[in-house]
């Protein structure tokens, strides 16, 4: 059975201005140990498909629609304290900005015991003898003595290892990770990437790694889906959709990453402006940034199709393998 | 921090010595007080020899000279009615004003800052919106009115506290003090709570923006993310991060909940430092009136000052920051 079955997710946003599709039937599943990356530009929905699952969307949004079924519970059922039992517990998430997530006038040690502490019945002693096993393990050196230290007192990369320690904390089956490396600089990127990746593997923990970065999932994830304006347009097993994209905006991400495609060639960037959310086009939400668009795409929006082992794609024309030779 | 708070101190002497001014010759312009030191039956010789021993026959800026030589030495003159040094007489009637003021501020931060934390949770509540208009009758009844309605409700018809008086007191680091005595806190509690109500209002509202800004904050998801309750959510994350403004306000409203004092302690007949200004203005006993005006400034002063030091300890993040400047 797998840890989590999302179904169709439809989270809209209902502002003064209208109502923001921000996930518009987003589906994906990923069992226990699995690393899925989600992957798109900015406002894409990536963070609020993660605030989906933990049932943390703020006002004025709200989930209207579809199924997240965890460890095959519908978690829209449960009710409010069942869900707090949950979160950090067995699903925990990394936020996006590592400067914001820890509360500034309390020292990590409260920060970390309090996580333990409202899903275990310990000590404090035994739940700051955890906290001090457990960042370690993320690479915090003497552990013990930080533990008293405030959050202004830790660099941007030290926080985020802190906001990862705390995830870790109850070993859960599940942690959304959103973006949780774009703050750092790059060789703190990929230890903490590895770090991570070598904790899921090791407890069997399924991982959800936001990113709007392809190159950072080919190293990580082993599959993909591909968000553009609140739907995921591809998905696939890593390599898969790396080596031979179906859609047009995948190869768009794909052409803008350094070191990929052949030597010589220039980098690309997708031309045109991340969609305005609020207006979204009828037919096809890349259509105005396409160099494949016609008539049938701006009539009407493509819905998801197989496209072979684990391969989904949205799209009418999509990039095939003889044509990309041609 | 240090060259922050030398600065903070020059400008305190700044104050001090432009409010000496004001108060010297504000005071003096309220009237000769010869009229009422003196019979009006009195010969012109005895009303001459009157006004030099106090001084009255130099002129104004002569007496202005020597009333800074002598507030220097920490001399206001001496109260014309009780004959005692009029700072000496203050200072004994201002344990019972401050410790009034003191309870005044725990009890509005006790009902204050439950409500307005609650108020911010449920912001668009009706319990948020029914706190925030009682909160308009806190900032808009007059102290003497509460007062009044007070000792109406509970000492006149329920009979459960006294109105009036201080009741029994301890003598506490050579202090007269109500507030250790139980007989003598009961006396505090209705001019405390009359005193308390202004501020409670203050105190509500300022929580209550407070924790509908920290709610928006990612950290207060990230708490939630982590599975914690509200209610810890809101006792800990919240109020840890509101209490510093708080404390910063009121304990700069420290010094008008003393001015406050003068109403309230009328109404209680409470025998703090308002009572005795409200009796030596009535008497026109100018060194009383002269003194009580400069230790309030004083008084403010030092508060001041202590609030920026609180300020500093309590939030982690500034230490660092005053450090760097
Ligand atoms: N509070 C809100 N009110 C209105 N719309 C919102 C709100 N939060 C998010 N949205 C909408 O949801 C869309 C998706 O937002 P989301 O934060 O999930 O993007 P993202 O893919 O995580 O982008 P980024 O890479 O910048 O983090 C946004 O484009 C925005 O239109
Ligand atoms: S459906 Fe049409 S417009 Fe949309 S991505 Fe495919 S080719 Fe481009
Ligand atoms: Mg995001």
């Amino acid at each position: 059975m797998s840890v989590l079955d999302v179904r169709d997710l439809q989270t809209h946003f209902f502002t003064d201005a209208g109502v923001v599709k921000a996930v518009d039937g987003v589906s994906f599943s990923l069992d226990a140990g699995e690393v899925l990356g989600l992957v798109g530009e900015s406002g894409s929905g990536k963070s609020v498909t993660g605030f989906s699952i933990l049932r943390l969307v703020d006002a004025p949004g709200r989930v209207v629609g579809g199924q997240i079924n965890f460890k095959g519970q519908d978690l829209a059922t449960l009710s409010n304290r069942e869900m707090r039992s949950l979160r950090g517990n067995r699903i925990a998430m990394i936020f996006q900005d590592p400067m914001m997530t820890l509360n500034p006038v309390l020292r990590i040690e409260t920060q970390m015991v309090e996580a333990v502490r409202a899903h275990h019945r310990v000590s404090h002693a035994a739940a700051k003898d955890r906290a001090i096993r457990v960042l370690a393990r993320v690479g915090i050196p003497s552990p013990a003595d930080r533990l008293a230290a405030y959050p202004h007192q830790f660099s941007g990369g030290m926080r985020q290892r802190v906001a990862i320690a705390i995830a870790l904390l109850n070993g859960p089956d599940l942690i959304v990770a959103d973006e949780p490396t774009t703050a750092l600089d790059v060789t703190i990127q990929s230890q903490i990437l590895a770090e991570v990746q070598e904790l899921a593997r090791e407890t069997g923990t399924a991982l959800i790694w936001i990113t709007h970065d392809l190159a950072v999932v080919a190293g990580l994830a082993d599959k993909v889906s591909v968000m553009y304006a609140g739907r995921i347009v591809e998905s696939g097993p890593t390599d898969d959709v790396l080596t031979a994209p179906g859609h047009p905006y995948t190869e768009g991400l794909l052409g803008s990453i350094p070191g990929h495609g052949r030597r010589g060639e220039r980098l690309t960037q997708i031309p045109g402006m991340a969609p305005n959310m609020a207006r979204l086009p009828v037919g096809c939400a890349f259509a105005p940034r396409c160099h494949r668009v016609d008539e049938t795409c701006r009539a009407k929006a493509p819905a998801i199709t197989d496209i072979g082992p684990k391969r989904g794609l949205r799209c009418f024309h999509p990039i095939v393998e003889t044509e990309g030779a041609a | 921090m240090l060259v922050f708070l030398l600065r903070r101190l020059a400008q305190s002497v700044f104050v001090l010595i432009a409010m000496m001014i004001v108060v010297f010759f504000g005071v003096y312009m309220i009237g000769n007080p010869v009229d009422i030191l003196i019979s009006p039956d009195a010969t012109p010789l005895e009303v001459e020899e009157t006004m030099a021993r106090f001084g009255f026959d130099q002129p104004v800026h002569i007496q202005f000279l020597k009333f800074i030589g002598n507030a220097l030495q920490g001399d206001l003159g001496r109260s014309f009615v009780h004959g005692e040094p009029a700072v000496q007489l203050i200072l004994s009637y201002m344990p019972a004003t401050l410790e009034l003021a003191l309870l005044g501020l725990i009890f509005s931060v006790m009902i204050g800052v439950p409500l307005g934390v609650y108020a911010g949770y449920k912001a668009d509540r009706w319990q948020g919106r029914a706190i925030m208009t009682g909160s308009i009758f806190g900032f808009s009844l007059p102290n003497f009115w509460v007062g009044m309605l007070l000792i109406l409700i509970f000492a006149v018809e329920l009979r459960w506290l006294p109105s009036t008086g201080r009741g029994e007191t301890v003598e506490v680091l050579g202090m007269r003090l109500s507030i250790f005595s139980a007989d003598g806190l009961q006396y505090m509690i209705l001019p405390a709570l009359t005193l308390a109500l202004y501020k409670a209002s203050l105190v509500t509202r300022l929580a209550r923006a407070g924790t509908q800004e920290a709610l928006m904050q990612d950290y207060v998801k990230f708490a939630r993310a982590k599975g914690l309750s509200e209610t810890r959510i809101l006792v800990v994350h919240v109020l840890k991060n509101i209490m510093i403004p708080i404390i910063t306000v009121l304990g700069l409203e420290l010094g008008s909940m003393i001015a406050f004092a003068v109403v309230t302690e009328t109404v209680f007949a409470w025998p703090g430092m308002g009572k005795l200004l409200i009796d030596s203005i009535t008497t026109l006993d100018r060194p009383v009136i002269v003194a009580y005006l400069m230790l309030t400034v004083i008084i403010f002063i030092i508060i001041n000052f202590t609030v920026d030091v609180i300020y500093t300890l309590l939030d982690p993040r500034v230490r660092v920051r005053g450090e760097a400047t």
